[in-house]
């Protein structure tokens, strides 16, 4: 699985603006339009422009399946600890324990319009940032079974 | 074999002033309910405290949703990773 010199330039220019983007989307999810799953996808597809630009066997050595494994993992974990760390202050399950306490994430959102803040939601950045590394590592995960497929074919 | 041919011309013809008229019959932009959007719009950015009101909807108040999703996610990624794996040499695949 050879690609031609055109292709392999252009995914080598292209890929760093959009790793970039995938992951201002993930992390300005509370803002604007966007969140984990969308950025997540984003950052997915430079993963793959990666994967089926570059020969495969250099790309299997510097992701290793299992790394991606546990990197969706990890995010689904973090999710649902998100979730659960709300039950240490009494709360609900998924209850926004971060939100207007003055720590990380933690300033009051102002009431109507306004242009909006970083540091504001609470959990709700956590959960997007937790979202978003579950998504990189399934996408990462398919996208390396099926073009292992088409390799042993070809070699 | 002309005779399908004409048949499922028919078929895809009725079918496109079927959905063109139901498509053009529709109002867009003047839904009749609107309490809840109203009532989400005008609270949601207190009551999540989220700029992003879509995003609270998402991880706030349908916080068991996007749990499913995230599992559903990880079942995917579980059938495929079943389906793709590397088969041993002395396993039998007889499938009755």
């Amino acid at each position: 699985m050879n690609m031609s010199k055109i292709v392999r330039i252009t995914a080598d220019v292209i890929l760093p603006f959009i790793l970039v983007f995938g992951f201002y989307i993930i992390i300005h999810g509370h803002l604007t339009p966007g969140g984990g799953f969308q950025g997540g996808a984003v950052i997915a597809t430079g993963i793959v422009l990666m994967f089926v630009a570059g020969r495969f066997d250099d790309i299997k050595k510097k992701f290793s399946l299992s790394a991606l494994k546990n990197t969706e993992s990890l995010g689904l974990l973090l999710f649902i600890l998100t979730g659960l760390l709300a039950f240490t202050i009494g709360a609900t399950f998924f209850y926004n324990w971060l939100a207007n306490g003055g720590f990380i994430f933690g300033d009051a959102v102002a009431y109507g319009s306004n242009a909006g803040f970083f540091n504001t939601a609470g959990t709700i950045p956590l959960m997007n940032i937790a979202v978003g590394i579950e998504v990189i590592g399934a996408m990462g995960i398919i996208i390396l079974y099926m073009l292992s497929g088409i390799s042993e074919e070809e070699a | 074999m002309n005779l399908r041919k004409y048949v499922s011309a028919i078929i895809v013809v009725v079918l496109a002033v079927f959905f063109l008229l139901t498509t053009t019959g529709l109002e867009f932009g003047n839904p009749k309910n609107t309490q809840m959007d109203s009532y989400m719009t005008d609270n949601g950015q207190q009551m999540a405290a989220v700029n992003n009101i879509v995003s609270g909807v998402v991880f706030d108040f349908r916080g068991f949703d996007t749990l499913g999703e995230a599992t559903v996610l990880f079942t995917a990624v579980l059938a495929v990773s079943l389906m793709f794996r590397k088969r041993k040499e002395e396993e039998d695949y007889e499938y009755e």
